[in-house]
């Protein structure tokens, strides 16, 4: 049995066990292959980027790239200068990139390289081909997590790149850590409502490409570099997450003087009408009655399963911004979320989300920078009826006997969930119908034989 | 040694990594080297190599002393299987912070020691050391032997930094903690022939499907290592008279150690198989010299073999012909399989390692035939290129692997911590027949490439699939299509430099 959490509480002031966060190094990766024909370069020893890329292989199901310094016991004595020059020079010779994204990891910081500088010597020295694009992000594995990570890296391109000429009439959208099946959601909704967008960065057809046709080793997706320098230009900047994108946005707002929104994400349904009115101001659009009725679907279907989990407990863990969404969502639906716990760490999520839930709810506990362990013991003495987050909430699931819904990172254990969205209309929809009918599942296998129904 | 020519065009330095064998002698192939900085090497670290043979140890608390990265990419991903406690499968780490890193680490990794003794009171606390701890210079020794005395439990450090070596090098870690529980108890003998199964992790259980053959054998079986091994087993390990290494980069260390302490010999086998298998037991009945557990070991061949056989002919014929790449972690893996593939018909076309030293190459190269490529520390670039050029129809190897072969139509298998059934002993053997003939033999690849018109004009798509018995006839169409495919390649193959 994998339950080795004890109900009582315990007094820990070091020991994290069951971590609900990553580190850095693998959002600042994910935020690179965003961005088309760039390489993910990872400042450190190799085990850095092979096991972010493992994980985000496991997740995507699709082949990632990324090169390292390959730091060893001479490179931590003498700095990581040489390492990141001849990495350079290799890259360029073997894997052509147009733009190479830069991290560093907790042991180069620690060693005190400076890679701004050593990126200076490389230009000044021509030690590549200066069509190359280089740009780079401190992302110390002992700061933040994996969200932080991405904010770091979109807030590089940004200060990198992002060149001011003359206005686009384009809307800036800036995902966040999120899946590609939510990207193309948002791509949609903006589609329809006649907003051209610079999304940034753009993982779809990247971790989420089709098979067959011409494939080189970069994906044919990612945002395209001129787009990258043509974001300064546009109207208005979203940022959908506030811990991953946020920076950039503010960086939007602050030096090229742009209207930004940041956050909340557009899960649920008020959260998306947010979003679509914010993107309908900022482009100076109508919103269409496509999009109307669209929401009018969804609040039948709520209406149609709403008996269905009504009145629920759940349990919801993972980035903040994600489970902000969700809890909002959750609340629509009628349901009761006891606990929501993110492992990042943001008070203001933890405000925000105690000013949804607690009116209501004023038992629920909101906890930011926690780890699985204590939801585990939160659960074990507040029971729920459903689970919501990464796989790793798998072993709680089994513990409890409760339904797992997979939304976040990493999802190892189920194929393909990432191709579908969570955001938006669609994405609520999906949610409505997957959570209410899994209470219907499990009813139907649990009850006695003579209380089966057909109709329900 | 195979000849080192220009297989693919990848960097210069790389170059003498790949290599094709040929009848004539010729240079060697370099390996067991530090990886190109900038390469997209597969290899992992000293750290990684640490946790994977370690982590195991069922019973264990493993803390990892670092920032959280660490912890969370190792979080119950091993595959390894436990007949009792789970305690290994949850996540334990000192999550380091900047002020950790500018102080010092040492007072906190001795308070989350602390806490973990107070809540599970485990038999033994292993605490790894990573790439920060190395830098900032905590004495990761003094805070465990400090605990150990405090607490009353066994606190090993695993000196594991990621950037001090290879991942080779944290095979050797993980073996330095082992060594400091082995010989702490005294073992119980229940029979006069004893043994240790070294460098097995159980994964999937693949240790449940071995172990019942030797004791049926009349054979006590002291501990595994490191599958399904708890600390107790372990501290009795030295009971044994013979060790039986099957993962041989990361156990032959600990095997030659416990021979010069313990005057405990080592053999190696491989349970993956039936030459390797049926190997492996007369290779322990023949050392133990007796005659009776000889007739057994031959009586579990036979009866097993035949129970097996039927089966596997049936599935032989729609693998037979089939061309594999094999790209394993280790040498000892890469070796066994080239053996079974034969098994089973099939050829094999490219082998590499992330690890392999330069004597399992030589190896390696006496066993395949010429005209395989032989290469170490492959990149994705290098490995998409390889297989198109040799024409592989299967892959076997690692994660890191399997959705580069999908993308290039090539199908499938597992052969590391992903897979979630056995592939040693008989059963699993059977195993490995079934999920080869369920990837190579599967529909979808016949999609690849496709196009919506295709399904009309009966080329290509759905009216094109065909059923198990018609799909040799396709074998030609199948092969020109992966030839078209090879448009996808962005780097040109250097063909003339291929005899």
């Amino acid at each position: 049995m994998l339950d080795y959490t004890p109900k009582e509480e315990v007094q820990r002031d070091a020991l994290v066990v069951n971590p609900a966060k990553i580190c850095q190094p693998i959002g600042a990766t994910y935020a690179a292959l965003g961005i088309r024909n760039c390489m993910p370069h990872s400042h450190g020893s190799q085990g850095c980027l092979s096991y972010l890329r493992m994980c985000l292989t496991r997740h995507f199901r699709e082949p990632t790239i990324g090169t390292t310094s390959s730091f060893y016991e001479g490179t931590a004595v003498f700095g990581g200068a040489s390492n990141l020059k001849k990495a350079l020079a290799n890259i360029e010779a073997v894997y052509t990139p147009e733009v190479v994204a830069i991290h560093t990891t907790c042991l180069s910081e620690t060693i005190g390289d400076d890679v701004g500088q050593i990126m200076e010597d490389v230009q000044e020295e021509e030690l590549i081909d200066p069509s190359i694009k280089l740009c780079a992000a401190s992302t110390p594995s002992y700061v933040g997590s994996h969200v932080t990570g991405y904010d770091n890296m979109v807030k590089s391109f940004v200060t990198t790149f992002a060149k001011k000429t003359k206005p686009n009439k384009k809307l800036n959208v800036i995902p966040g850590f999120v899946d590609p099946g939510d990207i193309r959601e948002i791509r949609r909704i903006l589609s329809i409502m006649n907003i051209p967008a610079i999304v940034l960065p753009d993982q779809t057809d990247v971790l989420d490409s089709g098979i067959g046709g011409k494939r080189g080793l970069y994906a044919h997706g990612g945002t395209p570099l001129g787009d990258v320098e043509d974001s300064a230009n546009s109207m208005g900047t979203i940022a959908l997450c506030e811990m991953s994108g946020g920076a950039a946005a503010n960086l939007f707002k602050n030096k090229f003087k742009m209207q930004i929104q940041i956050g909340p994400v557009p899960i649920g349904i008020r959260f998306t009408d947010r979003f679509i009115m914010k993107a309908a101001e900022l482009a100076n659009v109508a919103i269409p009655p496509e999009l109307e009725q669209e929401r009018a679907r969804v609040v039948d279907m709520m209406t149609d399963a709403h008996p269905h989990f009504y009145g629920k407990k759940v349990a919801i863990f993972g980035d903040p911004d994600i489970i902000e969404g969700l809890t909002n969502l959750v609340l629509e639906m009628g349901m009761e979320p006891t606990v929501v716990l993110s492992g990042s760490v943001s008070k203001k999520f933890e405000e925000r989300v105690s000013k949804m839930v607690h009116p209501l709810y004023p038992d629920s506990q909101i906890l930011t920078g926690a780890d699985l362990f204590t939801l585990h013991q939160i659960i074990k003495n507040e029971p729920v009826d459903m689970l919501i987050g990464n796989t790793y909430g798998k072993h709680i699931a089994l513990a409890e006997n409760i339904p797992l819904i997979r939304v976040g990172f990493p999802i190892m254990d189920r194929a393909n969930l990432h191709h579908f969205p969570v955001m938006g209309y669609a994405g609520a929809a999906r949610m409505v119908e997957w959570i209410g009918n899994t209470f219907l599942d499990i009813k139907d296998k649990t009850i006695p034989e003579e209380e089966l129904e057909v109709v329900q | 040694m195979p000849d080192i020519t220009s297989v693919i065009s990848t960097l210069d330095e790389r170059q003498p990594y790949i290599a094709l064998k040929k009848a004539k002698k010729g240079g060697e192939l370099a390996c067991d080297n530090t990886s190109i900085a900038g390469s997209m090497s597969q290899r992992a670290c000293v750290y990684s190599g640490a946790r994977v043979a370690l982590n195991p140890v069922t019973d264990a608390i493993h803390l990892v002393h670092g920032p959280i990265g660490c912890a969370s990419y190792t979080w119950d991903i091993r595959g390894s299987l436990s007949s009792d406690k789970e305690t290994f499968r949850t996540s334990f780490s000192t999550d380091m912070k900047e002020l950790d890193v500018v102080f010092g680490g040492e007072k906190k990794l001795s308070n989350c020691i602390d806490e973990l003794a107070e809540l599970y009171n485990p038999p033994v606390i292993f605490v790894y050391s990573t790439c920060i701890v190395g830098i900032i210079g905590d004495d990761l020794q003094a805070v465990c032997k400090n605990a150990t005395e405090k607490i009353g439990i066994p606190v090993i450090p695993v000196q594991s930094e990621g950037f001090k070596g290879t991942k080779s090098d944290g095979y050797k870690a993980a073996c330095n903690a082992l060594k400091e529980l082995i010989g702490t108890k005294e073992p119980e003998i229940k029979s006069e022939y004893r043994i240790n199964i070294l460098g097995d992790y159980n994964v999937a259980g693949d240790v449940w499907l071995v172990k019942p053959l030797f004791e049926k054998m009349g054979i006590q079986v002291i501990t595994s290592m490191t599958g399904d091994a708890t600390a107790n087993c372990i501290s009795k390990a030295h009971g044994a008279q013979l060790n039986l290494v099957q993962c041989s980069g990361s156990m032959t260390y600990l095997a030659k150690w416990m021979e010069k302490k313990f005057d405990i010999p080592f053999k190696k086998i491989s349970y993956f198989g039936l030459e390797d298998l049926s190997i492996a037991l007369r290779t322990v009945a023949e050392f133990f010299g007796s005659e009776e557990m000889m007739n057994i070991a031959e009586d579990i061949i036979e009866q097993e073999t035949n129970r097996i056989m039927p089966e596997i002919r049936e599935i032989r014929t729609r693998l037979e012909g089939k061309t594999a790449a094999i790209y394993m972690g280790g040498a000892a893996k890469a070796l066994t399989l080239i053996k079974g593939f034969r098994e089973l018909g099939m050829e094999v076309v490219i082998i590499g390692t992330q690890t392999g030293k330069r004597a399992d190459y030589k190896q390696i190269s006496y066993r395949v035939k010429d005209g395989t490529v032989i290469v170490d520390d492959a990149n994705p670039l290098e490995l998409a290129d390889l297989l198109k050029k040799q024409k592989a129809d299967l892959m076997v190897a690692g994660v890191k692997e399997r959705f580069l072969a999908y993308k290039l139509g090539v199908s499938f298998c597992d052969f590391n911590h992903d897979r979630v059934v056995e592939f040693e002993g008989y059963d699993g053997f059977l195993n490995f027949a079934r999920e080869l003939d369920t990837s190579v033999n599967s529909p979808v690849w016949k999609y690849i490439g496709s196009r919506i018109g295709d399904s009309y004009s009966g080329s290509k798509g759905a009216e094109g699939i065909k059923g198990p018995s018609e799909r040799s006839e396709r074998k030609n169409e199948t092969e020109g299509e992966r030839n078209n495919m090879q448009e996808i390649n962005s780097i040109t193959l250097q063909e003339e430099s291929v005899a």
